[in-house]
């Protein structure tokens, strides 16, 4: 039978938890905030760069360049980006299911990865994918700089023709409750699709430019650029869904510690209650006796 | 009928640096400056290493900002320009762009066959423009003192 003190013991214990997580859970909060600000800041020149590549490739009859040309998918090079660290509920465990998914349904091809994050490096690792590349330690600060040494280096294996296709698997920030999970084609670079910001183009879409280097020249430079912003957006993205499922995990361990508390509270009273009035009953009947 | 002021942007892969309607302005294109006013051609290219500057409506000339590649997009009335870095001359730490350009002429005055010429090169170039930029403000502000 559990004593008092054991009570008194436990319930500090689970108050020591709690306030940890809740620390955790505004630490979460201020960097969720910090992250989505930076998505916010970084699409201004995705927007711009989408519009100047779709511009430049509707004016070249048939563009030529290697990240554009399609091959027979064979060799897949997936680029996982997981958390660094655990405790964000189920956000690392989700990512590497829809990887598994993805690795399931290409079964057959020869598969690698490249994982972005510690979290998804040890679990791939574990369940033995090649892994071409890692990069951990790089998601607390989301900077253009590891991006680019991620493209550059995709790009390369691409237009050497080691790989025929890349995917990239995040987790895209939605909202702070439903994280969406994508799996998206990074290469070869598909026809830019149009989206809602095309219909005010349409008038400058006539505009005949004045090139000041060849079409071709230009559009082998706004690739690779390209190919970098989509990773770069990718890896905000994920950082934000991170955040935010860490402090919805958090959140919701905060107030699990609170019940605990509670219910070990009340079991305490009843427990002390008890005693005394196992107590109150050995006195009175001890005086009954002396009487 | 001409548009008497243009639009300037500049965004860098992380932010949106400025949108201001300018007079004048002047970029560092890949195959020389070029002074962009209203009405210009639409025109596209790609960007060097340089100076932006440009003229604000009040006819006050802007300070400089240091560019480091990337492209513009000239329309008559609008000027992008995305670019991979852009900084405004007291964002730039003098220190460690001095620091930067000893570093790439060290490595061009050595006589490893193992360096990287195109990327040592780029290295001192852009040390030099943000050195330049830096401390073009730095006697604008002693002048105006």
């Amino acid at each position: 039978m559990a004593t008092l003190l054991d009570f008194r013991r436990r319930i500090r214990s689970v108050k020591n938890t709690q306030q940890i997580t809740r620390a955790m859970k505004f630490v979460a909060a201020a960097r969720l905030r910090r992250a989505q600000e930076a998505a916010i800041a970084a699409r201004p020149y995705a927007k711009e760069l989408r519009r100047m590549l779709r511009s430049i490739m509707s004016r070249i009859a048939e563009p030529q360049h290697p990240l554009l040309a399609h091959r027979r998918e064979e060799r897949i090079l997936a680029i996982v980006l997981t958390g660094e660290r655990g405790l964000a509920g189920a956000f690392n465990a989700n990512i590497l299911r829809k990887a598994h998914e993805f690795f399931r349904v290409n079964k057959g091809k020869k598969l690698s990865t490249l994982p972005v994050g510690k979290k998804g490096r040890d679990a791939l690792k574990k369940a033995g994918f090649s892994i071409i590349a890692e990069y951990v330690n790089v998601l607390a600060r989301v900077d253009f700089a590891t991006a680019r040494e991620i493209a550059v280096l995709v790009t390369d294996l691409y237009a050497k023709e080691e790989i025929d296709s890349v995917y990239i698997v995040f987790s895209e920030f939605k909202t702070v409750m439903t994280p969406n999970l994508v799996v998206t084609k990074l290469l070869p670079v598909e026809a830019v699709h149009a989206d809602e910001e095309s219909i005010a183009e349409k008038e400058t879409s006539q505009v005949d430019y004045i090139y000041e280097q060849p079409k071709e020249q230009l559009l082998g430079k706004l690739l690779p650029r390209y190919v970098e912003t989509q990773i770069l957006r990718a890896m905000l993205e994920s950082s934000a869904a991170e955040h935010a499922a860490r402090m919805t995990a958090m959140e919701s361990a905060t107030k699990n510690a609170g019940d605990v508390i509670e219910a070990l509270t009340l079991h305490m009273n009843k427990v002390r209650q008890a005693a005394i009035t196992k107590e109150i009953i050995e006195i009175v009947s001890g005086a009954s006796y002396g009487a | 009928m001409l548009p008497d002021a243009i639009e300037l942007v500049i965004v860098t892969p992380e932010k949106q640096l400025l949108r201001e309607k300018v007079v004048e302005a002047q970029l560092p294109g890949e195959n020389g400056y070029l002074g962009v006013l209203a009405g210009h051609a639409p025109l596209i290219t790609e960007l060097g290493i340089g100076e932006l500057s440009y003229h604000g409506l009040g006819g006050k000339v802007s300070t400089p900002l240091a560019i480091v590649r990337g492209f513009a997009e000239v329309l008559s009335d609008r000027v992008t320009v995305l670019a991979e870095t852009a900084e405004r001359a007291e964002e730039i730490d003098v220190q460690r762009a001095k620091d930067a350009l000893a570093r790439a002429e060290k490595r061009l005055a050595s006589n490893d066959p193992n360096i990287d010429w195109d990327r040592a090169n780029i290295a001192l170039q852009r040390a030099l423009i943000r050195i330049q930029v830096a401390t073009k403000r730095r006697s604008a502000l002693v002048a105006g003192s």
